[in-house]
């Protein structure tokens, strides 16, 4: 599996999700924004930090880099795509994935762990998440409060893309709609979260949970792999 | 050229003293032209040149076998093994924060951030010590938010994990808040780079945001006079930060750095061009000409001396040769950074600055830098100082708690929950603390924790003051602030490396504020000897008045320890039901100072209780050893709050109770909350105790059991001369324990800090568990 991690300028988590990536046993590599080509890879990471500077409002100039396009065709051909906090900006002000998220009900940036619950764990960004184990992932954003209007949620729900949602005891950090904390779009090969799986991938570091995100992904490419090489021994 | 002066010579507008002008004119056998003397002016202020403290800081020790770099450059660096090095500088940004919380603090960040990358190092996490007045004070408020999210809204911003640090609140800091940052840096020691303009016909290159004019004279204006009525005037000259700017600038600096193609690398802060242009030749014995017109701007009509002077942020000045300039301009250019020649290496020696065929200014390098002028301050002792007891001394009777009839149990949930020694929850939670997945440990706990990727080490780091004992002694403030910095590194099991500081002080014209700034010299030279820590750089922050006072003498330590093997840290929070809680180290006498003190008063005739250094000195060697030999399940330095509030900040972060015993002598708050140093409250299993007894004995420790960890509250049952059983014989009716629920503890200790900033206390986060 190769994954390709995204730096625009301003990404600050690239690094981490490079390393996360290549815990989980996946060749990684970092890919230029201003270069439209992913290099080969199975799964494109949109990383957390302050692309632009978030100057005029988080996510909204990153999606106009020239990678976007590659990003964006990708995503159609159903390759896989990871956005992580300011990554989930970018995806939502790209529409890959639905929603908005405006800034945190405190008004704060907000650090801290919060605990999620898996929603599905037949998708390639959760299926090695043994059942109901929840996620111990730190925030830190200060505009991470998911928004949609609420029959759109309802459609979001009907169709089984919530992924992850804020769970107790620690709650919502952030006064996302119904404790939304990730989410797929359409086809269900886009996922953007605010949460860090990648800052939370050793135990060492207060939780390895976030090494069960890319560990499903590796072994979701992997089982595509072997299923594409039946399917041609076939 | 023109300068807006008010009446008087212009000299004295720019803050030079006419023994100082009459000093430049030695320097350059001539009267100074006006851009020359406002050149003089900025490098020449208390904050550039260290004019009133240079002859002091000399008496530092300052050497050691790892030192790499120490005082002079941009940050002291110590080599760690495998062939990297940590770099690591405390700075403060006091004026600005005053002025302008939020700019203040992010610039703050800023500056400190440059100067660790400009070593070669990638900035690997910051700590931020913060001093405040009142809490309740409206002022406060608004400084303590702003500051907060300055520091965040940049750190967070550059990627920068933000670790750990310090906030105090007192009344001498009400209208001269103090922004201390430390900043750590890792760097491959190959990459070592320094600031300095080596090789005439080299080219400077100008990199980073444009010239305007904000900041100008921030160095003489700002950081070099007492506050007045009238501060809110300087207000233009506040830089004004851009973190994405700066997060450019340090992956393309880090990008020259790694690629070779720079000769030498300096951060243009305080004093602009003119310091980078300056500093850098007098190191390499050059000199360079600088071509004002090539300098980016982004204003118009900028005079010469703005340019020269202007204290625009995120800028940098490369020194590169010829044949490499197309590459550099390559990565500048990739990272969308501005970038352009502004000068040449020359070997003249001299700083010359020229427009067209104009030659503006002239002035030796030297002159400017390694031999501005030095001033030798008088010095004289206010009129009335206590000493602290000679170590050994007998305890007084007169400070004990019954006496007072207050119940201990209620004031250690009075001291868990103020605003000094609650949760900082609400502030770290404004912080990244994990960004750089590297973060072990930070936030709550005495030392911050940074695992090395690809390697088994952890560097630890931490920051303290003892403000409050320098106002009684600034000599044992600045030598006990050193010994709990360095002891909060030891107890996580880390070596303590070195020592950086930022000494915050009054005027230095008055003498009586010169005598605790040369006092604290002496405590904190003295400290760093007996614990064998070089002090690698620091920052001396004077001025720090306001027409109500001084501040209490700040000496702010920075200290960075080094954990060969990550699985033998040692964390602060109870860890196992079961587990012997032991004292190492005993109490001594003197409240003064105390956080105790603070909350009940203090007899009038108390001190400050004394450090023996030797003793220190053990008790650091005895924990990284125990440590080592896993003999410890937790530790927990005692410092503010004394024995009960560290007993109870175990609990609180473990959700374990515990059950102890303690002796108490005639004045038992000294014994429960005390602040006497060279005391550690730790944990192990009842196997290790005889092994533990051992080695403190064998490092000359007084050690005893105080009972064990488990149950759902905290019992400290008071036994001897001054337990109530005795103090009822005197008529005092007090409780004969503290004895508390630790969710109670964890309520006051979470609720401690947004009760005081008058916020809902209730909504104070949860996540405060182990890790």
């Amino acid at each position: 599996m190769r994954v390709g991690v995204v730096v625009f300028p301003g990404s600050n988590c690239d690094r981490d999700a490079l390393h996360a990536a290549r815990l989980a046993g996946a060749e990684s590599e970092l890919l230029w924004h201003e270069t439209p080509d992913l290099g080969g890879a199975d799964l494109v990471v949109l990383p957390g930090g302050f692309a632009y500077g978030d100057y005029l409002r988080a996510g909204v100039l990153a999606r106009f880099s020239p990678i976007m396009g590659a990003v964006r065709d990708h995503a159609a051909r159903g390759g896989l795509v990871l956005g992580i906090c300011n990554g989930f900006q970018v995806l939502a002000e790209a529409g890959l994935v639905p929603g908005a998220l405006l800034r945190n009900a405190s008004l704060r940036f907000e650090h801290r762990w919060v605990r999620l619950s898996v929603e599905r764990r037949d998708t390639p960004f959760t299926s090695a998440i043994p059942a109901g184990r929840e996620l111990r992932l730190p925030v830190a954003h200060g505009e991470g409060n998911y928004f949609l209007p609420d029959h759109e949620l309802d459609v979001l729900e009907a169709r089984d893309r919530v992924l992850f949602r804020y769970a107790p005891p620690e709650g919502n950090p952030n006064g996302s709609a119904r404790d939304i904390a990730g989410v797929l779009d359409a086809g269900g090969r886009v996922c953007g979260l605010m949460p860090h799986p990648e800052r939370a991938a050793e135990a060492i570091l207060g939780s390895d949970d976030g090494l069960l995100v890319f560990r499903s992904l590796v072994e979701s490419a992997a089982a595509a792999t072997s299923a594409r090489a039946a399917a041609v021994v076939a | 050229m023109t300068i807006a002066t008010p009446a008087g010579p212009l000299h004295r507008a720019l803050g030079l003293t006419d023994a100082e002008l009459a000093a430049i004119h030695e320097r350059l056998g001539r009267d100074p032209n006006d851009l020359e003397l406002a050149m003089f002016s900025v490098m020449w202020s208390e904050h550039c040149s260290y004019k009133s403290s240079k002859p002091l800081l000399g008496t530092l020790p300052t050497t050691g076998e790892d030192v790499v770099a120490g005082p002079g450059e941009n940050a002291g660096v110590i080599a760690i093994g495998d062939g990297l090095a940590v770099a690591f500088k405390l700075e403060s940004h006091n004026h600005p924060s005053a002025v302008e919380p939020y700019q203040g603090a992010a610039t703050g960040v800023g500056g400190i951030l440059r100067d660790i990358f400009t070593m070669g190092a990638r900035p690997i996490a910051v700590l931020d010590a913060l001093k405040f007045g009142d809490p309740s004070a409206p002022r406060t408020r608004h400084l303590v938010r702003g500051v907060v999210r300055g520091v965040g809204g940049y750190g967070n911003c550059v990627g920068v994990p933000t670790v750990g640090g310090e906030l105090v609140f007192d009344a001498s800091y009400a209208e001269n808040p103090l922004v201390n940052v430390m900043a750590i840096g890792l760097l491959e020691e190959r990459h070592l780079t320094r600031a300095a303009a080596p090789g005439p016909g080299n080219l400077a290159v100008l990199y980073g945001s444009t010239t305007g004019r904000d900041g100008i004279g921030g160095a003489s204006v700002l950081a070099s006079a007492s506050f007045d009525e009238a501060s809110a005037a300087k207000r233009p000259t506040v830089q004004v930060g851009d973190p994405f700017a700066e997060k450019l600038l340090i992956e393309a600096s880090l990008e020259l750095i790694g690629g070779g193609l720079v000769e030498g690398l300096q951060d243009l802060g305080a004093a602009g061009i003119t310091c980078a242009v300056s500093e850098t030749a007098d190191r390499a014995g050059t000199g360079i000409v600088v071509d004002l017109d090539a300098v980016p701007r982004r204003e118009t009509g900028m005079a010469p001396f703005e340019v020269m002077i202007s204290e625009s942020q995120e800028r940098m000045l490369a020194i590169v040769r010829p044949e490499r300039l197309a590459a550099v301009l390559e990565v500048c250019g990739r990272w969308a950074i501005p970038a352009a020649v502004i000068g040449r290496v020359t070997d003249d020696g001299l700083i010359r600055v020229v427009s067209g065929e104009e030659e503006l200014a002239r002035i030796p390098a030297a002159a400017l830098t390694s031999e501005a002028i030095v001033h030798h301050r008088l010095s004289s002792p206010p009129a009335r100082t206590r000493s602290a007891p000679a170590p050994g001394a007998p305890e007084e009777p007169g400070d004990g708690l019954p006496e007072r009839g207050m119940d201990p149990g209620a004031v250690l949930i009075a001291l868990i929950g103020s605003a000094n020694l609650g949760s900082r929850a609400w502030v770290t939670t404004q912080y990244d603390e994990t960004v750089g997945s590297d973060t072990v440990e930070a936030g709550e706990r005495s030392a911050a924790v940074l695992r090395i990727k690809g390697t088994t080490k952890a560097l630890v780091a931490a920051t303290d003051a003892q403000a409050q004992v320098a106002v009684h002694d600034p000599y044992l403030g600045a030598a006990l602030a050193v010994a709990e910095c360095a002891r909060n590194v030891a107890v996580t099991g880390a070596r303590p490396l070195g020592v950086t500081n930022c000494l915050n002080f009054g005027n230095p014209e008055r003498p009586e504020a010169f005598w605790r700034f040369a006092e604290s010299v002496r405590g904190l030279g003295d400290a760093c000897r007996a614990l064998g820590l070089p002090v690698t750089g620091g920052n001396v922050s004077f001025y720090n008045e306001s027409p109500v006072g001084a501040i209490a003498p700040t000496a702010q330590i920075g200290v960075v320890g080094l954990l060969d093997d990550i699985g033998l840290r040692v964390g602060p929070a109870f860890r196992a039901a079961g587990d012997l809680a032991v004292l190492v180290g005993e109490a001594g006498p003197g409240l003064a100072g105390s956080a105790y003190a603070a909350l009940a008063g203090l007899a009038s005739d108390d001190r400050p209780p004394s450090l023996d250094l030797g003793r220190e000195a053990a008790l650091q060697r005895f924990l990284v050893t125990a440590a080592r030999e896993r003999l410890l399940a937790s530790a927990q330095d005692v410092s503010g709050g004394g024995l009960a509030v560290a007993a109870a900040e175990c609990a609180a972060w473990s959700g374990l109770g515990a059950r102890l015993q303690l002796r108490v002598g005639m004045a038992p708050a000294v014994d429960l909350f005390g602040e006497s140093p060279s005391r550690v409250l730790v944990t192990a299993a009842p196997d290790d105790w005889e092994r533990l007894a051992g080695l403190a004995a064998a490092h000359g420790l007084p050690v005893r059991r105080l009972g064990t960890v488990g149950g759902d509250r905290l019992v400290i049952e008071l036994v001897g001369d001054g337990a109530t059983g005795a103090a009822e014989g005197r008529g005092a009716g007090v409780a004969d324990a503290v004895d508390v629920a630790v969710a109670d503890l964890h309520h006051a200790w979470r609720s401690a800090l947004p009760r005081a900033l008058g916020e809902d206390a209730d909504a104070a986060p949860l996540a405060v568990e182990e890790r």
